[in-house]
């Protein structure tokens, strides 16, 4: 994380902001990129021929936003890279998403949780960004919207359909719930980067959104008779660079190509 | 839900083909209809499984919409279409096929209708 944000004094406050602004939009970036990266790992890999059509689209839905979020950042940052150089070539430690999103796909369960999760969250949040007025990502915020509704509706079924299926599929998504959601309260996690953005009005405050996305879960979870854990301490540090131990096996496969033959186009 | 080999996809004219496959037996085989835009009817697309109708939807938006082909969906319990025998197809069909003057072409539009 760049310590420059704190550390400039009020008089550079143009370029506290653009650097903000930079972080901020990596943060939403890389969480896109990577749960896009996780998904479309089903790709051809899915229990059936419908899902495998239906979990790639989420996957280049997502993928699509991650590259908005990234030619905007690479015009923020304004030091030569572009959308490619920041999704690839980053280190390990550069990548800025949400713990929740890299982790791995494990069965269906999860990587429908996980994705119903992330969704569910994004969908409430992108039309306070768009709200927030800051052109942009207001406008990235109108297009995501829609893809993101479809990503709740999609998973959330399935959700009920598990929870609520064969004793096996119950057992398996109710131990989803018991490892993901520990992941879930990082969403909401403002660190100096967002709280330049809600403090000069760019942002919207992910916290006005916990209890509609928490209301949102239940009501899903109800449905699946699944119980929503109570969970005191969430898991985080992806902010700050600190990912899980699988994230590293997930960046070699994301990064393989780029390294391998660098600079290469199709 | 088990992978499977002979998944009848697009193949909608044998409805028999589903019966080779376990998975139907587990998830039922629906028929879709797409229609392109307002004003044009839905047309039979294929076929899909689902477990029940709303996840029937779902994946015939994501299997059968994915270049822009339509506005609506339309989706049928493979089950409960009511196919004709193929073997009266010579009595059903056959008897139409003298009857020319059947067809509305044998007066003159006039110009001012334009293209019908």
């Amino acid at each position: 994380m760049n310590p420059s944000v704190t550390e400039k004094p009020v008089a550079h406050a143009a370029s506290t902001s653009s650097t903000a602004l930079f972080n901020v939009l990596l943060q939403i970036a890389d969480d896109h990129l990577i749960l896009g990266h996780r998904v479309s790992e089903l790709c051809g890999h899915a229990p059936m021929l419908e899902e495998d059509l239906s979990i790639p689209n989420m996957a280049l839905d997502l993928l699509g936003q991650a590259r908005l979020l990234y030619s905007y950042a690479a015009e923020v940052e304004n030091q030569g890279r572009d959308e490619d150089d920041l999704a690839y070539l980053r280190a390990d430690r550069e990548y800025l998403n949400c713990l929740l999103v890299e982790k791995p796909n494990a069965d269906f369960a999860h990587t429908m949780l996980k994705q119903f999760y992330f969704a569910s969250f994004m969908k409430l949040y992108w039309p306070e960004i768009q709200q927030a007025g800051e052109p942009r990502l207001s406008a990235i915020a109108a297009k995501a919207s829609q893809e993101i509704a479809y990503h709740v509706r999609h998973t959330s079924q399935w959700v009920i359909r598990l929870g609520d299926g064969t004793e096996e599929s119950a057992r398996r998504m109710a131990e989803a719930v018991g490892i993901l959601h520990p992941y879930t309260q990082e969403l909401f996690e403002v660190d100096e980067n967002r709280q330049t953005g809600i403090d000069q009005g760019w942002l919207a405050d992910p916290a006005s959104i916990k209890q509609p996305w928490l209301d949102a879960i239940t009501a899903v979870f109800k449905s699946a008779a699944l119980s929503v854990p109570d969970v005191p301490f969430g898991q985080s540090g992806g902010r700050q660079g600190m990912h899980t131990e699988d994230f590293g096996h997930l960046l070699t496969e994301l990064q393989y190509l780029q390294r391998a033959y660098p600079g290469s186009e199709w | 839900m088990s992978k499977s080999e002979d998944n009848p996809g697009q193949d909608t004219t044998d409805t028999d083909s589903s019966q080779k496959s376990d998975l139907p037996t587990l998830i039922p085989l629906w028929e879709v209809f797409i229609r392109p835009k307002n004003g044009l009817h839905h047309k039979h697309v294929g076929s899909l499984h689902a477990t029940d109708d709303e996840m029937a939807l779902q994946a015939a938006r994501d299997v059968y919409t994915r270049r822009g082909e339509g506005n609506s969906i339309w989706v049928v319990p493979s089950a409960q279409i009511v196919a004709s025998d193929p073997d009266f197809a010579g009595e059903n069909f056959e008897p139409s096929s003298d009857k020319v003057y059947r067809h509305p072409s044998f007066y003159d539009i006039p110009d001012e209708v334009g293209h019908m």
